[in-house]
């Protein structure tokens, strides 16, 4: 039981991310009509605005060692990343450690201007362009993007800790009359998930009870006839848009504690969160939550060494393997409608 | 001539010529100038634009002809690599064992890829076969490590059995890949004046078979196969009130596809005995992609001249780092040498994967049709202004339906 619970928590953290970019990448998806390969360039783009708020504000505890010096005691040449060379190697003692959820606060502007940018600049010019093209050039934004970042941070992942006040373990077991220390959770995974869920609910909530969530519903339902009615489409593919780029943004800036931002993590959890909105069903909000939870507890009871005794490299493949069974039983996801995309 | 129309034989002889001359195309510069940098003379990159030409051309015929973009390819490259190196690890370091077999591995290995993934259309197939070859990735990277070496890769070993032929060469070293004795490293220098061109027995061995598959793909684009898959990339459903199941055409594509995928892993391994798991990686098959996309998708040529464009690219620009920069911008006052350094540097180097994403948009974008539409565009510029549009044939055709993909 202590196992089975402890592999849930464990899989929500992962499960979060996924839902939040397979949210966002469904919400693009559902009312603008367009695959976004370039939406885990923007969940890594998040990650680096916390990267680089932290680095501006110097608000961390983490002690940098300042020994850092090339091979032969030189100081950095040209090949520095540019971060480095303007900021300084050294983060030192912090005045406030809250970098982290702070940069929410600063990514939600950054993440929007971005969101518009790309939509204003690119996507725009793709709405009737086919899917594989649509593909194609988001791909090659995907690509542009994560090399910017690579020649601006480095190749080489930068740890960013969560505040102090979240480091450490919270014994959940207790809280439920299991033995003590049998189900230990770290504070900053309980943070990321209660994050999530307010996210998720905020988009909901937002489509829901707004007009302008109720127009974007109509036009994922039926895209032409919302058009028909002489709603100005144009302007809420904008900002349908920089609401998925900052859903994907705010996701990357808080798994930074979890996950050292790496210029490929967009790419690593791009596919992945592609699998979930397929498990989900395209073009369902609902679904792709679901299926993101779903596959991220998934792949953590996949890791419990007992069952990858049992199949060896489940833990590698489980996610692939299920989005290939549900994708072949049930071609529309798990919750999503017939039709969509079935051309 | 072979069965080709007149138009079709001389693209196939400019492609004869192009692969049997690179030595000297590809060497413009003598030694020593400073813009030997942009010499790609040598084996090893010349060789690796003609495997990557073969694999261009092989999804071509899957993505340019039939329509299907898959994101998978990359694992065929590597079933394909690993086959080869087995065979040289158990049979014989004879390189045709190796690429028949990878050839034959891969091809049944699409076949069951492919058999399952085109079930579905559209973005479901990509998804499904990008999430084939990460499954392909992480097998072969993790628990498949007694058959694919894992995170090391699988190299040959003294110890390899090698049934037909020695285990150790006289000098006791793992004996080279070669083709009936003669070794693929082994190359013929010619010095002229200045210039060091390197013919090179394993690119040669190389090209001839791009110049196979590119006859034969050429001869399948032509084909009422050919035309079938055409009529599946404009509009499957009208085919199939034609009476005709679309299904065995599209996985004949995919598996011929995978076949020419497998062949260039082969050739590989036949080049430099090493198959690794990143290969497979779904990035690398996004780099096919790219090549075909640069070239012009659905066109004889283009797949071949993308695919050289980005390999060259990749060896070529990856190699200037700031050093020579500045040595090319050295005469000029130091404050626009260090502007004009800093400007491009990040394009350059270890950044060139941003000058490819950049380029690769830019076509998506302006030049849908690939190198051989703009090469179309401006020649149409120089060219008569009547002839333009009356003169739609062959070539030309191709890239209509390329730029205007049928959904």
């Amino acid at each position: 039981m202590e196992a089975i619970i402890l592999q849930v928590l464990n899989g929500l953290d992962k499960g979060s991310a996924y839902a939040l970019i397979a949210l966002g990448l469904t919400l693009i998806f559902g009312t603008l009509g367009v695959v976004n390969f370039a939406h885990g360039a923007l969940f890594m783009m998040g990650a680096f605005v916390a990267v680089t708020v932290k680095r501006l504000l110097g608000t961390s505890y983490e002690v940098v060692d300042e020994t850092r010096t090339d091979f032969l005691g030189n100081p950095m040449t040209i090949d520095t990343p540019y971060v480095v060379s303007w900021f300084g190697e050294s983060v030192g003692n912090a005045m406030v450690d809250w970098a982290v959820p702070l940069s929410v606060l600063i990514a939600i502007p950054i993440m929007a201007v971005i969101g518009v940018a790309i939509e204003r600049g690119l996507i725009k010019h793709f709405y009737k362009r086919p899917h594989a093209d649509q593909i194609l050039v988001t791909f090659g934004l995907a690509i542009v993007l994560q090399e910017i970042i690579k020649a601006f941070y480095g190749a080489n992942p930068i740890p960013t800790p969560a505040p102090s006040a979240f480091t450490g373990s919270f014994d959940i077991g207790q809280l439920f009359g299991f033995d003590p220390f049998a189900i230990m959770y770290p504070y900053w995974r309980l943070v990321y998930f209660g994050f999530s869920a307010i996210i998720i609910a905020a988009v909901f909530a937002f489509l829901q009870f707004t007009t302008f969530g109720m127009v974007v519903r109509a036009g994922m339902a039926d895209r032409e006839t919302v058009g028909l009615l002489g709603i100005d489409i144009d302007r809420r593919f904008v900002i349908v848009f920089a609401i998925a780029a900052v859903v994907a943004g705010l996701a990357g800036v808080m798994y930074t504690p979890i996950l050292s931002p790496n210029y490929h993590m967009g790419m690593d959890f791009l596919v992945l969160s592609f699998v979930v909105v397929v498990v989900g069903g395209m073009g369902s909000l609902g679904g792709a939550v679901l299926a993101g939870f779903l596959l991220g507890i998934l792949q953590s009871f996949a890791s419990m060494s007992a069952i990858i005794e049992l199949v060896p490299g489940i833990n590698q493949v489980i996610i692939y393997l299920v989005a290939v069974i549900v994708l072949l039983t049930r071609p529309r996801g798990l919750l999503g409608r017939k039709g969509v995309m079935e051309d | 001539m072979l069965g080709l129309n007149g138009k079709d034989t001389r693209l196939f002889l400019i492609v004869v010529a192009l692969v049997v001359f690179a030595p000297f195309i590809l060497n413009p510069f003598p030694d020593g100038v400073g813009m030997a940098q942009f010499n790609a003379g040598y084996p090893d990159l010349m060789q690796k634009l003609v495997i990557f030409g073969i694999f261009a051309v092989g999804y071509n015929i899957l993505f340019g002809l039939t329509g299907y973009l898959s994101f998978g390819h990359a694992a065929f490259l590597g079933v394909g690599s690993y086959a080869g190196v087995w065979m040289m690890k158990l049979l014989t370091m004879n390189v045709i064992p190796a690429l028949i077999v990878s050839v034959i591995v891969a091809g049944l290995f699409s076949l069951l890829i492919g058999f399952v993934s085109l079930r579905r259309t559209g973005i479901y197939f990509s998804i499904l076969t990008l999430a084939f070859a990460q499954m392909c990735y992480s097998l072969a990277y993790s628990v498949l490590t007694p058959v694919t070496g894992g995170e090391t890769g699988l190299t040959l070993s003294l110890n390899d059995p090698r049934v037909i032929g020695a285990t150790q060469a006289a000098d006791g070293n793992i004996p080279a890949p070669h083709l009936f004795g003669l070794e693929m490293g082994s190359s013929f220098e010619l010095a002229l004046a200045g210039w060091n061109f390197t013919f090179n027995v394993g690119y040669y061995l190389c090209g001839f078979v791009m110049l196979v598959a590119f006859y034969l793909s050429v001869r399948l684009f032509r084909s009422p196969f050919g035309l079938m898959l055409r009529a599946i990339k404009s509009n499957q459903t009208r085919m199939s009130y034609t009476g005709l199941n679309p299904r065995p055409y599209a996985l004949a594509a995919f598996v011929i596809s995978g076949m020419y995928a497998g062949l260039a892993g082969g050739l590989m391994v036949a080049m430099d005995p090493l198959a690794g798991a990143e290969r497979m990686l779904w990035t690398a098959s996004g780099e096919v992609v790219l090549m075909t996309i640069l070239g012009g998708a659905g066109t004889l040529i283009g797949p071949i001249l993308g695919a050289g464009v980005i390999a060259y690219l990749e060896s070529i620009i990856s190699t200037i780092g700031s050093t020579v920069l500045h040595n090319w911008f050295a005469g000029l006052p130091e404050w626009l040498e260090n502007t004009l350094v800093n400007i491009i540097y990040p394009f350059v180097g270890s950044g060139w994967h941003l000058t490819l994403g950049l380029v690769f948009m830019l076509v998506v974008i302006f030049l849908p049709g690939g190198i051989v539409e703009g090469g179309k565009r401006i020649s149409g510029l120089f060219g008569r202004k009547t002839e333009g549009d009356t003169t739609v044939t062959g070539e030309a055709a191709d890239t209509t339906t390329a730029t205007k993909p049928g959904e």
